[in-house]
């Protein structure tokens, strides 16, 4: 386990080396920040200065290795817009995003697996059928369109939720969040939801599938002529079996969830990173979409790390694998 | 300027009886865009400017129409050629209770410029400018050189506290630990992407607000401020899409505010290179600029049907400009009328040019600055094809597009041949655009920083200079309207249309519509 978490970890530093190089450039030769910025007033020594201040007269690689320098100290470089530090302004804006991914993510798991399993368990009823047809409906349907029109449904023509913005917060055991609140509740339910969709489809359908395989194999025979009840069987022996695949591919996806909330923040004027580094890139606030990008690749690389893990604790062959090796 | 005085001592006075009365009310508004700090000296922009006025006061005020007005100053003359004085309004507090003297004004006029991070400096309006304190309530600002827009360029500037503004950082300012203003509103609070909350300061020196607590909530996206409208989230929002103006005009429980803006959206000409890198011939090779010629240019003029883009592009929200502000401000010259569409008095100018074959060049325009811009450079393009000139259309995010249009050439200069732009006339007046657009390109006067079409003209140069050393105003007027006029006659620049702004809030409220399109809750008012 320990090899395996020690040769994981180099990797990990080799993909974020790799990242920066591949961001930083990416970013920096695109567009011009100095426009963005300076007022139209300014006149063209207001305007050599902006540059001088950004630092962008400097060669491209000379900014990159000042960028590392920085990197390496933990500074990811100053807000072209705010002025304050990338990361400190991304860290402000996470728990926002965070409440959201996390709220998303537990939608698809308490709507997706049970509808998924009913799906599975009874794939010939008419609502099985209605289940897999608006699963299909939850993946092709475009975000911000679907975004719009339960706006335009539950706010606007039912007036039950409000239509942007998020709640009241209130701290509860040292985490503050909007979810601790009616109204943050209220808030939230709708972006949570939107970005939910495509989750729920996916679970629905990987649940769907797993339930069919396994109901097919020896061991569910087994356990049938063993006598054990269908309760039973379904929800200790098939569920064990599929929730492998269900939770390394949602642990995957609540990386996604997070890093691309971009297009229901938008929608729903929530103030988490997607709508920050949206509102960045719109305005070339470099430091800030390079550290977002940054931060997402480590998220991304935790969460592997995270799965990994589940999944030798969930399957134990793995472990075994691992001490063999 | 002539000397300036109100009367507002005496309404000042039947105010604070009134205030009392004022029953506590509670406004949303949804803002398109969010300002980036509370600090009314970070950052030179727009939405910034736009709240800081809520807490903050300048010395001169600007009106709905951008005409100057006493604000903590009651008053202001040149009294000679370089020193203009300043009387400042007596027995205004700040919130914390402290007096308003000239020591504030002092410090404020050193802060500005020099604010640590500031991404656009307010240093562009205070430079060569010096102020000097003569008592409690006067203070001079004395330049090398005469200069008429002194007012304008103080108009800029909010007045912060010599207490508890002048020495704290901007992060002090957005927790709201030295947001201390004299402004009608107090600072309650500041969420970075969520809200900002003010209460009104019921001591207010001028006219109380009406509204006790206002929260400024910034929802970017166009629809969805619509709908957190429609859902009743917010009381108001700011900048409504022009496709869903239709549709919110039929709506009882909708009322729309509009008013035409400072801000003039043109084309720009390459006027500098004899080879200019997005010209061609018909067949594709090189020719000599055909835009350096001012029949080529007046002829573009003449074949841009103004009324069509007004109506069909812009949904009927916007007017035809023919100069480089709409009517109405300070410069404007009342002989200028809008270039009327001639498709075959362009055909004919062209030929007498030596382009009957015509040419063909691309347009260059942003895609998300100006209301519709992409589609203003589409029918711009269809129309000049009309007349022979084949035209291609090229339009790319804001980020890109000014940074190539500026300087994106060898050398710092302009990369495109034919753009769409838009000016703003921050100071309300014509001098602005004139000297920034129009001005020959000259980095040692600082004019001419926007003349991306490099456009050159001495005689049209030395009447801008002229008018910004005339400290008298009817002269500065007329000499204002006879460069607009001069650069108009050149086609220096060709200015399509005015936008037009649009705020739309529930009914039985009201929005008293703003050139500068600021969004204030001291004009929304109730019916």
């Amino acid at each position: 386990m320990t090899v395996f978490i020690i040769r994981r970890l180099l990797q990990a530093l080799l993909v974020v080396v790799l990242m920066s190089v591949i961001v930083f450039f990416g970013v920096n030769i695109v567009g011009d920040p100095v426009y963005m910025l300076v007022s139209p007033d300014a006149d063209q020594d207001d305007i050599a200065a902006a540059i001088a201040r950004l630092g962008l007269d400097r060669p491209i690689w000379e900014q990159y290795l000042l960028f590392l320098k920085g990197a390496l100290q933990g500074d990811l470089g100053n807000s072209f817009i705010f002025g304050e530090p990338a990361l400190q302004l991304i860290m402000h804006h996470m728990p926002a995003t965070m409440e959201l991914a996390f709220t998303a993510l537990m939608l698809a798991i308490v709507i997706g697996i049970p509808l998924g399993l009913y799906a599975g368990l009874y794939s010939e009823s008419p609502l099985s059928k209605g289940i897999m047809a608006g699963s299909i409906l939850g993946f092709s349907l475009p975000t911000f369109w679907v975004g719009l029109m339960l706006i335009m449904l539950f706010a606007v023509e039912l007036g039950w939720v409000p239509a942007t913005g998020r709640g009241d917060t209130a701290t509860f055991l040292g985490i503050q969040s909007s979810l601790f609140t009616p109204d943050g509740l209220s808030h939230i339910f709708l972006p949570a939801l939107n970005l939910a969709l495509l989750k729920i489809s996916l679970a629905i359908r990987l649940t769907r599938a797993g339930v069919r395989e396994a109901l097919g194999q020896d061991y569910v025979k087994y356990a049938r002529a063993k006598g054990l009840t269908t309760r039973r069987i379904i929800f200790v022996h098939v569920m064990k079996n599929i929730m492998i695949p269900v939770v390394t591919v949602m642990g995957l996806e609540f990386g996604s969830l997070i890093g691309f909330s971009v297009v229901t923040e938008t929608i729903f004027a929530w103030p988490g990173m997607g709508k920050l580094l949206i509102d960045a890139i719109l305005q070339l606030d470099r430091p800030v979409v390079v550290a977002y990008l940054m931060i997402i690749v480590l998220f991304f690389i935790v969460i592997n790390l995270i799965v990994d893990i589940l999944y030798s604790l969930l399957d134990p062959r793995v472990r075994l694998q691992d001490q063999g090796a | 300027m002539k000397k300036m005085r109100a009367a507002t001592a005496v309404a000042a006075g039947l105010l604070a009886l009134s205030a009392g009365a004022v029953s506590a009310e509670k406004l949303t508004i949804g803002l398109a865009s969010e300002p980036t700090a509370m600090d009314p000296h970070f950052h030179n922009l727009g939405p910034n400017n736009a709240l800081t006025l809520h807490i903050f006061d300048r010395l001169v005020d600007q009106d709905e129409r951008q005409r100057l007005m006493p604000g903590l100053a009651v008053s202001w003359e040149a009294v000679d050629d370089l020193t203009w004085e300043f009387k400042l309004r007596e027995g205004v507090k700040f919130h914390d209770g402290s007096d308003f003297t000239a020591d504030d004004v002092v410090c404020t006029i050193e802060r500005a410029p020099n604010v640590p991070n500031s991404p656009s400096s307010f240093g562009t309006y205070l430079k060569g400018k010096t102020v000097e304190k003569i008592d409690d309530y006067t203070v001079h600002f004395k330049t090398a050189e005469p200069y008429p827009l002194m007012a304008n360029d103080i108009s800029t500037i909010r007045i912060i506290s010599d207490e508890t503004g002048c020495g704290a950082t901007t992060e002090e300012f957005n927790s709201g630990t030295a947001a201390i203003g004299t402004g009608p509103f107090k600072f309650v609070s500041y969420t970075p992407g969520e809200s900002i909350v003010v209460e009104r300061n019921a001591d207010y020196w001028g006219e109380a607000p009406v509204w006790s607590e206002v929260e400024f909530r910034p929802i970017s996206s166009g629809p969805s401020r619509v709908a957190a409208l429609l859902a009743g989230d917010v009381d108001m929002i700011a900048a409504v899409p022009t496709t869903d103006i239709a549709t919110l005009e039929g709506k009882d429980e909708v009322q729309l505010s509009q008013g035409v803006s400072n801000r003039v959206i043109y084309l720009h000409m390459d006027q500098f290179r004899e080879n200019s890198p997005f010209v061609k011939a018909m067949d594709g090779g090189d020719i000599k600029n055909p835009l350096m010629d001012v029949r080529v240019r007046k002829a573009i003029s003449m074949a841009i049907n103004r009324d069509a883009i007004v109506e069909r592009v812009m949904e009927g929200v916007a007017l035809p400009a023919g100069q480089l502000l709409p009517e109405g401000f300070f410069g404007v010259s009342d002989n200028l009328d809008v270039v009327a569409y001639d498709p075959e008095g362009a055909k004919a100018l062209l030929a007498e040019a030596g382009y009957a074959e015509g040419f063909q060049m691309t347009i260059h325009g942003p895609n998300d600055r100006y209301i519709n811009d992409a589609r203003i450079a589409e029918a711009v393009a269809q129309m000049l094809t009309r007349v022979g000139i084949k035209t291609a259309v090229e339009t790319m995010p804001r980020s890109v597009y000014f940074g190539r249009a500026s300087r994106g050439a060898d050398g710092d200069l302009p990369e495109f041949s034919f753009i769409l732009v838009g000016w703003g006339a921050g100071s309300g007046e014509a001098s602005s655009p004139l000297k920034s657009l129009i001005h020959t390109f000259d980095s040692d006067k600082g004019f001419g920083s926007s003349n991306r079409g490099r456009h050159s003209d001495p005689e049209t140069d030395a009447l801008i200079e002229e008018a910004l050393r005339t400290v008298d105003d009817a002269k500065r007027q007329d000499l204002l309207a006879a460069a607009t006029e001069r650069a108009i006659d050149n086609a220096a620049i060709i200015p399509t249309h005015f936008q037009v702004n649009t705020w739309a809030a529930k009914a039985g409220l009201k929005y008293v519509a703003r050139t500068d399109e600021y969004t204030l809750a001291t004009g929304v008012v109730k019916e």
